[in-house]
């Protein structure tokens, strides 16, 4: 949604009145191609913070309700999101606290509310994590900090509150209520049980001794109230996503953060991801432009034809791009398809078209910052890999709402939606392999996504230029091209 | 949607210069929705129902979603039953009308409700509309029953938006803004009015039956609680409402001001090229410094400025003096292979791009770069946040601000290209009652004219001399 908000600049003026005639020369930054006041000509340097602006302060986002409602699952999937678009966030989990603590899990009966001893290692956890997550703020440059526990008392709520109020950090509950029986289950089932806690106990007793453990928070447990928590930012889900009571939504990100809660679902479906197929610029070892496939490419089109009608895959959608080698990839299916400009691949400005090569002998300085930084590069009159993941962020919202979905994209493209998936950081994602001729097949699984790899055999050039040994802007032809692929 | 390349080869008929590539660009000309929006338009058309006592602000919802819906490419109308009541009995008397034993009354207001939801669905199912948005108090179950059987025999989705408040200041405000003003109420005086309209809410207060957490847990809506404060959201079904559901929880009703304006005059500009990154020229620099001073003694509280990531307008922004903010997003239109170019070099080069464009100026894109409706998917987000924030000053560029303006000013898609943002000249926006009053503030340093009125023949076949006829003068 906000890709405003990424290589954002607050340029501050010396003096507030000075309204001078001089006014600075601009100049742009050599990597990101933004344009600030009075620069040198070093290269590599930028002035003033580029971090997004969704938030002033930052923000606890805390997670609220009964053993085994999603918390977890709410927030992994939400840091991974929030990670994604760029803003710092990391997950502080009770549990894992708890199990440094208490080294071997025995049984429910430490969550006995009149477990003296207990109650004193998890109040001790709870600080121990609050004081973690105040030093992420304030050393590590986090922004969002999701507090994942059951933080079913008022009393418990009240102690992170104040701690919030105290350092200036905002704070936001995500409650997560659910009395389906069912649910429950396959909650248990799907991610209690392999759980280190319960390594050592077969299933049936598993399930059983967490049931218990449910039943020791239900008593004491004091949902957030619509008239007590009047003054608090919060949003109860209710039974996975049918209702939602927002309350109070402070500012930009909590905003964004609702948005998100209710575009996710837990039915199970299947993400494919594929490239176009091999297009003659591919061939010829060019970037960017807008050729039509060559003769494997189109071999490859209807291998994929056949490799989807294999699947047999319920109600799948099919998502292309809006330029010629993935529309005319999906027009071999003979399925309906839909066209996201926003699937575009990169633009590669002046670079569009070229080998790496000419790119060498025309741009070595670009091509050299370009290794240094390929995430936050910016091709001149082009885009950067921060930029790709602005435009693609309504894609990612709507592939959250969506079920079955069959993407076929672009290289740098292909790696954003990957990253997002497999919760890759910003240094890894420009360099992700996305082979030609190849599907992935991703599938939610408990907390994470599964991911299958299938090659349809159909022979492609290698498109995947590695990060070369030598980045620096002094180096040697040689040097730069030592991870060119072949081509014709 | 099916988008299929081999039935547009077909039907096109274009000259053999066209590489492969511009067939299918001209798909797109030819297609009209290929936003973000095509690809969740709803296979059936949703039916928006309000629900709520007079002056909840029933009518500033629906007004404010149907623009932003038809802003975004979703073809949207409202149909507010006050209206069709106020055809129908021609001079409002008093509150009398509204009275739940009044049989006359009732059976004129069901009346109107139905023809209402008659051109709903001449709307919805005759013509091209997507969404409707009904417009009334719908505070019974029964009513509401009724409403959804229409929409289930006519294959309608519903979502109903019901508003709840209980804050007399904000109702009393509501009546002020908007009832006093009401042809209801044109032969009343003030007091007199007031009086009226609060017994008119007393009429529905009895028969109100809120929608219910549990009686109605199988309906699909969105229960707004104080204006905003609180939401109760329940089933939403599809993507359509996902986004209206995010656009209600954005908007707020607190008074403030948003500042379009463009860069100053640039150095592109002053020689009648299209695009670029170029700096200000003198001129754009004295405007600068002007906007400077004029930000200044408005004296807005907490400004936000925000800019394109292009050198003219940040040069703008550095005059002002305050920190900004950069979105690529605002960035102007890319005009691709026609980048930096005069409109004769266009004229020269693209002839047959350049009468198409003047065709379709919305659809149009530029060869490699963009269409009008390509930015105002983009710059949506912006619009979002602009809901979001209080006092903004935007500093950007002639077709981003054309399509910003056409948001807040509700113009049309075939409006939207021409409308007249000149340089040097401030924008200044203000929400008022349904709407949004429009200042214009010229800051009197000269820039040159920048804006290409649509040509009388568009034909391809047309001479040069009649493409150029309507390019400014420039150096």
């Amino acid at each position: 949604m906000c890709s405003q908000f990424l290589n954002t600049q607050s340029a501050v003026q010396a003096g507030p009145n000075d309204m001078s005639t001089e006014q600075k020369e601009l100049t742009q930054t050599p990597l990101l191609k933004i344009w600030v006041p009075g620069m040198g000509s070093s290269l590599g340097q930028r002035r003033g913070s580029s971090r997004p602006q969704f938030t002033n302060c930052p923000t606890m986002i805390v997670m609220v309700g009964l053993p085994a409602r999603g918390k977890t699952y709410i927030s992994k999937k939400l840091t991974r999101y929030l990670n994604w678009i760029g803003v710092p966030t990391q997950v502080f989990n009770l549990g894992q606290y708890r199990r440094e603590v208490v080294q071997t899990y025995k049984n429910y009966e430490f969550f006995r509310p009149d477990n003296e001893d207990a109650m004193k290692i998890r109040r001790a956890c709870a600080s121990s994590a609050l004081k973690d997550i105040a030093n992420y703020f304030t050393k590590e440059q986090g922004q969002v900090a999701v507090f994942d526990a059951t933080n079913t008392t008022r009393e418990r709520r009240g102690v992170i509150i104040s701690f919030a109020k105290e350092r200036g950090y905002k704070v936001f509950f995500i409650e997560s209520v659910c009395d389906d029986p069912e649910i429950i289950e396959a909650n248990i089932m799907q991610v209690k049980l392999s759980s280190p806690d319960y390594e050592n106990y077969d299933k049936e007793e598993a399930l059983v001794d967490f049931l218990k453990r449910i039943d020791c928070y239900k008593l004491s447990y004091v949902p957030l109230d619509e008239e007590k928590d009047r003054h608090l930012s919060f949003i109860k889900i209710f039974n996975v996503g049918s209702r939602y009571l927002v309350n109070r939504v402070q500012d930009h990100i909590q905003s964004r953060i609702v948005y998100y809660l209710m575009n996710i679902h837990v039915t199970p479906r299947s993400i494919y991801l594929s490239r176009h197929g091999e297009s003659e610029l591919n061939l010829l070892g060019r970037i960017g432009g807008d050729s039509g496939l060559s003769s494997q490419g189109l071999k490859y089109a209807k291998a994929l034809a056949e490799f989807i009608r294999g699947q047999s895959i319920k109600d799948l959608k099919v998502w292309t791009s809006h330029m010629k080698r993935t529309i005319q990839t999906a027009e071999a299916l003979g399925v309906p398809y839909e066209q996201w400009k926003a699937l575009n691949e990169i633009d590669a400005g002046v670079c569009e078209e070229m080998m790496y090569e000419e790119i060498q002998a025309t741009h070595p300085e670009e091509f050299a910052l370009r290794d240094q930084d390929k995430y936050r590069y910016r091709y001149p009159k082009g885009e950067s890999y921060e930029d790709l993941v602005h435009r693609l962020e309504p894609v990612i919202m709507e592939l959250e709402r969506q079920e079955n979905v069959l993407v076929i994209c672009h290289q740098a493209v292909m790696r954003c939606l990957l990253a997002y998936f497999l919760d890759k950081s910003a240094d890894d994602l420009p360099y992700l392999k996305c082979p030609l001729h190849t599907v992935l097949k991703l599938t939610p699984l408990a907390y994470g996504c599964k991911v299958e790899s299938f090659y349809l055999n159909i022979q492609a050039v290698n498109t995947h230029r590695d990060r070369p040994t030598n980045v620096n802007i002094a180096r040697k032809t040689e040097e730069a091209l030592q991870t060119v692929p072949e081509h014709q | 949607m099916v988008r299929s390349v081999r039935f547009v080869i077909l039907t096109e008929n274009e000259t053999k210069r066209h590489r492969t590539a511009d067939i299918y660009r001209h798909i797109f000309i030819l297609s009209l929705s290929l936003c973000l929006m095509a690809v969740c338009m709803t296979n059936c058309p949703t039916l928006i129902v309000t629900v709520g006592l007079p002056a909840r602000g029933k009518t500033y919802i629906s007004k404010k979603l149907t623009r932003y819906l038809n802003w975004i490419g979703v073809p949207t109308k409202e149909f507010n039953v006050g209206q069709y009541r106020r055809e129908c009995v021609k001079i409002y008397k008093s509150f009398e009308f509204f009275r739940s034993d009044n049989e006359e009354g009732l059976k004129i207001r069901k009346q109107c409700a139905l023809a209402a939801l008659n051109d709903v669905r001449q709307y919805l199912s005759v013509e091209d509309g997507h969404v409707a948005v009904f417009d009334a108090t719908n505070t019974t179950r029964e009513r509401r029953a009724t409403i959804m059987r229409f929409a289930e025999q006519n294959g309608y989705k519903v979502f109903f938006v019901e508003s709840v408040c209980e804050d007399p200041r904000v109702i009393a405000e509501n009546i002020v803004q908007v009832k006093l003003g009401s042809p209801d109420y044109t032969d009343r005086n003030t007091e007199e009015a007031i009086q009226d309209f609060m017994k008119r809410i007393k009429c529905y207060e009895n028969s109100y039956q809120p929608l219910d957490e549990d009686l109605d847990r199988e309906l699909s809506y969105i229960k707004i609680m104080d204006v905003g404060q609180r939401y109760l959201v329940n089933r939403v079904l599809d993507h359509i409402q996902s986004r209206i559901v995010y656009y209600l929880m954005n908007i707020h009703i607190t008074p403030r001001s948003i500042y379009l304006c463009r860069h100053g005059e640039s150095d592109l500009n002053v020689r009648g090229r299209i695009g670029g990154d170029s700096g200000l020229s003198p001129r754009g620099k004295e405007f600068a410094q002007c906007l400077g001073r004029f930000i200044q003694d408005q004296n807005i509280k907490d400004l936000k400025v925000w800019t394109s990531q292009m050198k003219r307008s940040i040069q703008t922004a550095e005059a002002l003096g305050v920190p900004y903010e950069q979105w690529k997003t605002l960035n102007e239109i890319d005009a691709g292979v026609c980048e930096e170019m005069m409109y004769e070099e266009i004229q020269e080069h693209y002839p047959l791009e350049f009468a198409l464009r003047d065709q379709d100026k919305y659809h149009y894109r530029y060869p490699k770069g963009e269409s009008y409706e390509d930015l105002v998917q983009r710059l949506e987000p912006v619009i979002m946040e602009l809901e979001r924030q209080e006092n903004v000053l935007v500093i950007c560029h002639q077709a981003v601000m054309r399509c910003l303006l056409a948001y807040f000013l509700d113009k049309s898609a075939e409006e939207l290209p021409y409308l007249k943002c000149p340089l040097h000249t401030v924008l200044k926006l203000s929400p008022v009652a349904y709407g949004c009053k429009v200042e214009s503030i010229y800051l009197n340093v000269e820039a040159v004219n920048t804006h290409r009125d649509k040509p009388e023949n568009v034909d391809i076949s047309r001479l040069p001399e009649e493409a150029l006829l309507t390019v400014p003068p420039h150096y």
